[in-house]
């Protein structure tokens, strides 16, 4: 434990905890108004599009980060433009682009002489070796994807929600499809350090499949999906540094198995949820005169602590088992169940 | 007594879907605190008109006037709510009745800006119009066909519009729920708002309707007092192509499939 506490004492994992923690609050900010879209694989497709931005970096010596940044946010505007004209053939033309965008990224490396290892640290995220200028990089995008994504977000759950109906209430839909594209663009950049550019959907979508398996409103669904990008990319740091004593873990696709295990948790719970709320649904009342009639002999007394499922019915409980509904009825002193 | 410009008007408009004229030469106006009925058989260009009377599809010809200002230059859309039509109102990630209705509001709150009073009265004040408040907490994706189609109409609502666009908000809906979007309805007229409704049939809307429009393959042909959903059938506005004589009588000869159009190219029908 100690070895770990030294280990945090190093400025490059001080460096990475803050790098992952506002990587995993960006990155569900935008990935929620993707999958409200429908749009989930987005990220996925921006994230192929940036690997030939990388290479560009790596070849012309500049910052891979800013390379990949425009050429991710260039990727997001032709894959917006091509959903916009609402092709058939709309995710055909959008795999042409992201396998353009990878092969181009591997070619690019080679041709620069750099090893392809170079390129693997974008890949799969090398959160580890962020330098202070990318740390700085990262957190002014980062906060600019989350004041936006949240300062915004009346308007973005429009649009996403109903594009016909925003448009007719006067907002300019195009402008914020574009945002939200360049958005996603800028939050892939901004993951490809702590997840790699192959992971960076799986923070942007995962969080948020997570938390809406226990949520009812959007609001809480951005909030929940932001805390537990937040959890999982931390934890994940602490996990795979602790780990790294006794095998080699990649801090990337730790967070991404931690995600993905919120998920499993959250899904069960909420389809429990979800069946108790439906079966706890009252029964419509209607004016329906045949419900006097008596069911078989009862030695069974219904009450609240029968076990049996207590479901409202107009002014009075139904007891639900074996296929029936069971009301309590007294007549003439006498004490019977109708089965309505 | 001042002349007052129509709310809507449509001169000589038409629309051109994909290379051919879906609407053609519509003249039309309403008047403020109308209750018109836009009616026609499927693919008679009934919804066409409504989505290019707000905009939603260009007009290849012709010109549209909302409150007396083209639909260029228009900007007021305050004063309009638009209900669209939608299988349901959820979309990929939960979201509550609250939240969506209180998207109509978007149309008068300005930029990151916090929902003020008068927005939360209006928003709950559109919940009760559609007899949906006891359902705000709840997510869109958990009612029914027919309460999300209210919560559509209420998200309209909540922008307090004076004009209405309704496209067929009845279809597929059961009949609690229409008598339930009629009283809504009658609530909007009663309080002077003008509604233009597209509707296949009308149901229990039928009397609230104050004016009915038909629309066949394209133009208006009848325009005046209400119609029974049968008479909209009449074989006066019935379809354009059925003074052709199909010859029903015959057997068909064979159950083998007609592979009349070979490389997709069909011939001329009939």
């Amino acid at each position: 434990m100690s070895d770990l506490i030294d280990l945090f004492q190093h400025q490059f994992m001080q460096r990475a905890l803050i790098a992952a923690v506002i990587t995993g609050l960006a990155a569900p900010a935008v990935g929620t108004y993707l999958v409200q879209r429908r749009l989930a694989l987005m990220g996925d497709g921006i994230g192929h599009v940036a690997v030939t931005g990388v290479a560009i970096g790596l070849l012309t010596g500049t910052s891979p980060t800013w390379t990949a940044v425009v050429v991710a946010i260039l990727g997001a505007i032709v894959i917006e433009l091509i959903r916009e004209r609402g092709a058939a053939g709309g995710d055909v033309a959008l795999a042409l682009l992201f396998y353009g965008g990878l092969a181009g990224g591997v070619l690019l490396t080679g041709i620069g002489g750099q090893a392809t290892a170079a390129l693997q640290g974008f890949l799969f995220g090398s959160i580890t070796t962020v330098a202070v200028a990318d740390l700085l990089a990262v957190l002014v995008l980062a906060t600019v994807i989350v004041v936006v994504g949240v300062g915004l977000a009346p308007q973005l759950f429009a649009v996403a929600q109903d594009q016909e109906f925003a448009q007719v209430a006067g907002l300019n839909v195009r402008f914020y499809n574009m945002l939200v594209a360049t958005l996603a663009a800028v939050s892939v950049t901004v993951a490809m350090r702590t997840v790699g550019l192959l992971l960076v959907s799986a923070l942007m979508v995962v969080p948020v499949a997570a938390s809406q398996q226990l949520t009812r409103s959007f609001r809480t669904t951005l909030a929940a999906a932001m805390a537990i990008g937040a959890v999982v990319s931390l934890s994940g740091v602490v996990v795979s540094a602790y780990a790294s004593f006794s095998a080699t873990v990649a801090t990337g696709p730790t967070i991404v198995i931690l995600a993905l295990a919120c998920f499993l948790v959250t899904w069960p719970v909420g389809s429990l949820m979800r069946r108790r709320r439906r079966l706890a649904e009252p029964f419509p009342v209607e004016e329906v005169d045949d419900h006097h009639v008596l069911c078989e002999q009862h030695v069974h007394e219904h009450g609240p602590e029968c076990g049996h499922l207590a479901v409202e019915h107009g002014d009075h409980v139904d007891y639900v088992h074996d296929g029936h509904r069971h009301a309590v009825h007294v007549e003439a002193g006498s004490k019977h169940y109708d089965e309505h | 007594m001042p002349v007052t410009s129509p709310v809507i008007e449509v001169s000589g408009a038409s629309v051109m879907i994909g290379g051919r004229p879906v609407l053609r030469a519509i003249d039309l106006q309403v008047g403020a605190g109308d209750f018109l009925a836009l009616m026609g058989a499927n693919g008679s260009g009934k919804s066409t008109l409504v989505r290019a009377m707000v905009g939603l599809r260009p007009l290849a010809g012709g010109a549209v006037s909302l409150f007396g200002t083209p639909l260029g230059d228009f900007k007021e859309w305050h004063r309009v709510g638009f209900v669209p039509q939608r299988p349901g109102a959820a979309a990929g990630v939960p979201a509550s009745v609250w939240e969506v209705v209180a998207s109509g509001r978007l149309t008068r709150r300005r930029l990151l800006r916090p929902l003020g009073r008068a927005d939360r009265a209006a928003i709950t004040d559109a919940l009760e119009v559609v007899g949906l408040a006891d359902r705000a907490q709840d997510g869109v994706a958990t009612l029914s066909g027919g309460q999300q189609q209210r919560v559509l109409i209420a998200r309209a609502l909540a922008g307090e519009p004076e004009l209405f666009f309704l496209d067929e908000p009845t279809a597929g809906v059961d009949l609690p729920n229409q008598h339930a979007l009629a009283d809504a309805l009658a609530q909007l007229r009663g309080r002077g708002a003008t509604i233009v409704l597209v509707a296949h049939e009308l149901g229990p809307l039928a009397p609230l309707v104050g004016r009915s429009v038909v629309m066949r393959d394209g133009r208006i042909v009848h325009d005046g007092r209400p119609l029974a959903d049968h008479e909209v059938h009449d074989p006066r506005f019935a379809d354009a192509h059925t003074h052709h004589h199909h010859r029903h009588d015959q057997p068909r000869g064979d159950h083998a499939p007609h592979v009349a159009a070979p490389l997709g190219l069909r011939p001329e029908e009939h």
